[in-house]
């Protein structure tokens, strides 16, 4: 490979990344946007959503990399997986809203959010106990389909990956730009009294921006999966803390700047491991992340100073 | 020392009503045992200085903060346990102070949140309609960020947005704030205007010389409780009023 290639190859991978992180800071984004609030369940819930997805499929009969379909069977397996992993990973977000949230909703502090803390642990500590701790062979029914490109390779994966993040990012705006609750949850987080005066069920807005994000680290986690070949109960830390500076990096409460942070994180990532060895990436994103932050304090797309009276 | 007398009374057929209202935030006693009427068709001003309660009036109408005792009646029907969204949808509806609109969403998308409780169809595209005709600068800055409009702007697409949810009762919290003379003039005219239209206004002010202009009764609110209350002329009349409100010294 050449350096064009190699580079060419990390851009690839770095793009794959970033759709899993994007996806996984909008749900960040989308909570503290309405709630300034830092949810770190939403580490767990992708973690929880991995799980899902991998027993869903290989409740279909998949295992391992061993079962490879094509056409429409290939389509509807994968369909099932993320629909199941975001459906359930909805209902988590929603539960956790709910039941653990919605009774702080008026304590001043850090209570909601050392209670995101204790949620993301629970989470933890219950896939560790009924699946393990050991790193488990996520199915990829995916056919061994690549695309060179020079000398760097495109695999179908990937293209999945890309195709499935773009549409679920597209949904997300049409949902935010163009819908009655859309509306109403950008209204919600501009000025959440104001919302409520115009007759918005603010609680409701709420649940659903839980559904969302969660629904979305949901697929996130499938897409990790069909990524790395594997889900380990520990694989969300890593990522959740990459996805949560993607966030930052963007502009947290900025919905494209989460799509933006996410995708250069991945790229940066992918790009200085290549460089400089993986050991790097993270001092790479880190550095960046302070570099950036000193000098646009609100992050890439973000606003200092909320409209707020 | 309350007027007594006809205009100091209860208006005869009261769209809103306020009997003995006490509320609270923790152990803040922000309402002393208030009572409002506010008869159908009137415009009922509301004055007083600062922190005595002109806002927390409009948030208990508003269901936004809960009366701790009392009772809030809107159309013969104590209102006071209701979510805000179901009052919005009875027809009482709010221009906040500091017109609060949702500043990154176009004017457009300002007027269909004022809509938010009502279905889309020919209603909502009459009620477009009249709130263009009424300002036409709106009409032509529909697309804009309502983050970037001015103060006077600002306020016509705040009036124009609860316009959009067909009320029967506005609770304007202080219109005139921060406008120039110019721009408080309009929006005077046109709040008269709306309320010859049919619809009942409630209207907090500063600016007693104004409100009282082209109110019919007004309240006067201090630390929490109605210290007088009367007909427009009446408290225009009044001593303290005129050395407390209108600014003028007393010989
Ligand atoms: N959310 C709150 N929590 C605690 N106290 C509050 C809250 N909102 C208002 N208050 C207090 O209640 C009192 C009345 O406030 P309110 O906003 O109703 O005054 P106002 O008459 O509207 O004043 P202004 O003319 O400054 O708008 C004030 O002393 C204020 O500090
Ligand atoms: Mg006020």
């Amino acid at each position: 490979m050449t350096a064009v290639d190699l580079f060419l190859q990390q851009l690839i991978n770095g793009l794959s990344l970033g759709a899993m992180y994007s996806l996984l800071a909008l749900g960040f984004t989308l909570v503290y946007g309405i709630m300034e609030l830092i949810n770190f369940s939403h580490f767990n819930v992708f973690m929880v959503g991995c799980m899902i997805a991998m027993l869903t499929l290989q409740a279909m009969g998949l295992s391992g990399q061993t079962v490879i379909l094509s056409g429409a069977p290939l389509v509807l397996t994968l369909l099932a997986g993320f629909a199941v992993s975001m459906v359930l990973c909805g209902f988590i977000g929603v539960g956790i809203e709910r039941f653990l949230l919605r009774p702080l909703r008026n304590v001043k502090g850090p209570a909601a959010m050392i209670t995101t803390i204790g949620v993301s642990y629970v989470l933890f500590n219950l896939v560790l106990l009924t699946l393990g701790s050991d790193s488990k062979n996520f199915p990829n029914p995916l056919p061994p389909v690549v695309f060179p490109i020079g000398g760097a390779v495109l695999r179908l994966r990937e293209v999945l990956i890309w195709i499935t993040a773009a549409v679920l990012m597209l949904a997300l705006n049409y949902f935010t730009r163009y819908t009655k609750l859309g509306k109403a949850m950008r209204a919600t987080a501009q000025d959440a009294e104001a919302a409520r005066m115009m007759g918005v069920e603010v609680d409701r807005v709420i649940m659903i921006s839980f559904f969302i994000g969660s629904a979305l680290a949901g697929a996130s986690g499938m897409i990790f999966g069909l990524y790395y070949n594997l889900a380990k109960v520990d694989m969300g830390f890593a990522a959740g803390l990459r996805a949560f500076t993607a966030a930052v990096l963007g502009g947290i409460g900025n919905v494209p700047g989460a799509m933006l942070g996410g995708v250069l994180i991945g790229l940066i990532e992918a790009l200085s491991a290549q460089a400089l060895g993986s050991a790097w990436s993270d001092v790479v994103i880190f550095s960046l992340l302070v570099l950036v932050l000193v000098f646009r304090p609100a992050g890439l797309l973000g606003r200092l100073a909320p409209n707020k009276s | 020392m309350p007027l007594e007398g006809l205009g100091a009374g209860l208006a005869a057929d009261p769209l809103l009503e306020f009997r003995g209202v006490n509320t609270y935030y923790g152990d803040m006693h922000a309402l002393k045992d208030v009572n409002y009427s506010i008869g159908r068709g009137e415009i009922v001003s509301l004055l007083g200085g600062n922190a005595c309660g002109k806002s927390t009036t409009m948030k208990t109408i508003m269901g936004v903060v809960r009366p701790t005792t009392g009772t809030v009646m809107f159309d013969g029907v104590a209102i006071e346990k209701l979510p805000t969204s179901e009052r919005v949808r009875r027809g009482i509806v709010p221009v906040l102070e500091a017109r609060r609109l949702f500043p990154r969403m176009t004017i457009y998308e300002n007027l269909e949140m004022g809509a938010y409780t009502r279905k889309r169809g020919p209603e909502f595209d009459d009620d477009l309609d009249r709130v263009y005709t009424l300002f036409p600068r709106v009409k032509e800055r529909r697309s804009q960020l309502a983050g970037t409009l001015s103060g006077g702007e600002q306020q016509m697409v705040a009036i124009g947005r609860a316009l959009m949810a067909h009320p029967r009762l506005i609770c304007m919290d202080e219109p005139s704030m921060g406008l120039s003379p110019l721009y408080v003039e309009q929006v005077f005219d046109i709040i008269q205007e709306i309320n010859r239209q049919g619809t009942t206004i409630f209207m907090v002010e500063q600016n007693a010389n104004m409100a009282l202009s082209i109110a019919h009764r007004a309240y006067v609110l201090q630390t929490g409780q109605v210290v007088l209350s009367g007909t427009a002329e009446e408290l225009r009349e009044n001593p303290m009023i005129r050395e407390a409100y209108l600014g003028e010294m007393q010989v």
